[in-house]
């Protein structure tokens, strides 16, 4: 395979695993605080078709996408008063968020589903972008591609090099203690709570508006769950998150470059397709059964409810 | 200001106040939904509630949707009791009407009366098969089976697609993607005269009574019930997690794997890429709602049917999109998971004190 073939499919492999890089980091800092959030799918479904309806009404990608991350962080808010507020059960509350976001998606994009949005060019840095192979992959991207590098170093930064970042993580290990030492658990809770929200409607805005830019029921297709998969898959670090989903969109570009490329291999589309979903399956697999490795990185109150005493 | 103060002990009156608290909120909440599109919301609910009840007709259809939604409720149910959480009932459905479907096709001409209990083993086994997946996966290698079972919805959503639109799509079937319908030894019979509801309604009733003995009066169901409960007591006691697992997810499967023969069986009569319609999500908020117990899932389910149709109605009548049901089906379980929380707290009025 020479440059000329490898190029695009790299470019295609950023393009795709954006939405999981943001996604996923959001849902790391969440499960940081301790709070796990199965409800992901419903708010990139709920975030994309925002994004979708604002852009077309508007004619502003940016309007669309601060739209697109105001839902998610609507429906997050929503699940932080049931989990947090109301004690309620982190999975089946995620579980009924996923549902919910899927159908409202749904029931809120019906009228849309027939309409386009014009594409939005990309923006090219100059010299990078003529670099061989990586350039166009990494230079010439959609403005969404640079935020989430950028976001992706001032997580990094956050968690380990600042003192709110460390009262997250302390947060996540023990609430009772950082509770004991004066810290505001469940505020800490919320605000990483609709975070996480808000990146995944940041993630469904990319999906809408500049990955493919219109809205069709399903489009999500599964990648709230895959980005999920992901955070234990990089047992809870930042680094790993990205990495991972750039390798996820690789199997998904992959397999479309396969099925585009005109070679004669007998093999179905339909099951080509499910290649993403078998190869979530095996990294969960790969990374969970170490358990000890998992147990280590894991945030320790991550899933349990916490009320403080007073 | 409103707070909360736990309660000394969990209001068992409460845990049955909840699901009507949560009834009674979804109602509001979508009259208000109605009011906000510029819908008379006493003319959205009549549609919703009351209109697919007006006769015999309405009444077996709402039975007819009930049907697969009981059957998956209740295999979640003996999960989650169990803390095992098989999200993929959808997922296992689809297998179900898959398993079905091959023997149905293979026997097309058959005019056996043995086509059907085969095709009723192998929906069952298909599902079951299915849901062994996460269920090794998970006692195995520690796998969390949320994120594998509902992977593998997605898996067999497309291996349906290239079913109905490779292999076993008809011949005859003007290139749409379904199966060739199926021969009439391979078609549950209908319950009454007239109309779609099919015999599979008793299937689902019998297995909600064996359910209801297993969960409630056997002592493997009790120990399901303590695995899921207190994992160390159960351990202390022999028996294993990976045992509530296996058994849990097993049991899911394979009542998920009967409600996808009973569609494809029953008002379908082929394999088509329409054929999952959801029923294994939305069983997910039947098994809650019906607090994971037989007469309540009987219960919880027709009201899911009843959203479901009603939403079909508001398709027809208010030109809305039917999708508005899973609207309400996701608020219902919002709704409930919130009023919970008046089973372990009681709401006060005022400042705290002390």
């Amino acid at each position: 395979m020479d440059g000329a073939t490898l190029a695009p499919i790299l470019f295609a492999t950023v393009v795709a695993g954006t939405p999981l890089v943001l996604v996923a980091l959001g849902l790391l800092v969440n499960e940081r605080a301790g709070i796990l959030n199965l409800g992901a799918e419903g708010m990139m479904a709920v975030g994309a078709v925002a994004a979708f309806v604002a852009t077309h009404a508007s004619g502003s990608a940016a309007l669309g996408v601060g739209a697109g991350m105001l839902a998610g962080a609507a429906l997050a808010l929503l699940f932080g008063l049931l989990v947090i507020t109301l004690q309620a059960n982190q999975v089946a509350s995620g579980l009924a968020l996923a549902i919910f976001g899927v159908g409202l998606a749904a029931f809120a994009g019906k009228p849309y589903e027939s309409l386009a949005l014009p594409a939005v060019p990309p923006i090219r840095i100059p010299f990078l972008a003529d670099l061989p192979l990586i350039g166009e992959a990494f230079y010439n991207q959609q403005a969404l591609v640079y935020l989430s590098w950028a976001l992706f170093w001032c997580i990094v930064w956050f968690l380990y090099r600042s003192r709110p970042g460390l009262v997250l993580r302390a947060v996540g290990e023990s609430p009772a203690v950082a509770h004991a030492i004066g810290h505001p658990v469940q505020r800490v809770r919320y605000l990483a709570v609709v975070f996480g929200g808000a990146m995944a409607g940041l993630g469904g805005a990319f999906l809408s508006v500049f990955h493919t830019p219109m809205w069709v029921e399903g489009m999500v297709a599964g990648r709230g769950w895959i980005a999920l998969a992901l955070v234990v898959f990089a047992s809870w670090r930042p680094l790993r998150v990205l990495l991972g989903a750039y390798l996820f969109g690789g199997v998904m570009v992959t397999q479309l470059f396969i099925q585009g490329s005109g070679l004669q291999i007998d093999f179905p589309s339909q099951l080509l397709s499910s290649l993403p979903y078998w190869a979530t399956i095996v990294v969960l697999v790969a990374i969970s059964r170490n358990r000890a490795t998992a147990r280590l990185h894991a945030p320790l109150s991550l899933g349990k409810p916490y009320r403080p005493e007073r | 200001m409103l707070r909360l103060e736990a309660r000394a002990t969990a209001s068992p009156a409460m845990r049955y106040v909840s699901p009507l608290i949560a009834i009674v909120l979804t109602l509001v909440t979508g009259a208000a939904l109605f009011a906000l599109l510029g819908k008379d919301p006493g003319e959205g609910l009549r549609l919703f509630l009351l209109s697919p009840l007006k006769d015999l007709y309405g009444i077996s259809e709402l039975l007819l949707k009930a049907t697969p939604l009981m059957l998956c409720a209740l295999g979640l149910a003996i999960g989650f009791r169990a803390n095992v959480w098989n999200i993929g009932a959808e997922g296992q459905f689809l297998l179900g009407a898959v398993g079905a479907s091959g023997v149905a096709l293979y026997f097309q001409d058959s005019d056996s009366a043995l086509v059907l209990p085969a095709m009723v083993l192998a929906g069952a086994a298909a599902g079951a098969g299915w849901a062994a997946i996460p269920a090794w996966l998970r006692t195995r290698y520690e796998a969390s089976e949320i994120l594998v079972s509902l992977m593998l919805v997605y898996i067999a959503q497309l291996f349906v697609s290239w079913l109905v639109f490779g292999p076993w799509k008809d011949p005859q079937g003007f290139n749409f993607p379904q199966s060739a319908m199926f021969g009439d030894h391979a078609l549950l019979p209908p319950l009454i005269e007239g109309t779609r509801l099919h015999v599979g309604l008793l299937f689902a009733l019998s297995a909600l009574v064996a359910g209801h003995v297993l969960m409630n009066r056997s002592y493997l169901g009790f120990r399901l019930q303590v695995a899921g409960e207190a994992p160390a007591a159960a351990r202390y006691a022999g028996f294993s997690r990976a045992r509530a697992v296996w058994i849990g997810l097993l049991a899911g499967g394979a009542t998920a794997g009967l409600a996808g023969m009973g569609e494809v069986a029953g008002p379908l009569g082929q394999l088509t890429d329409k054929v999952g319609s959801g029923y294994g999500f939305a069983a997910i908020i039947v098994a809650f709602v019906g607090r994971l117990h037989a007469v309540g899932i009987a219960l919880a389910s027709l009201l899911m049917a009843l959203l479901y149709i009603g939403g079909e109605q508001v398709q027809q009548y208010m030109n809305l999109p039917n999708s508005i049901a899973l609207v309400f089906q996701g608020l219902l379980l919002f709704f409930l998971l919130g009023a919970d929380v008046l089973i372990h707290y009681r709401l006060r009025l005022g400042r705290r004190t002390g």
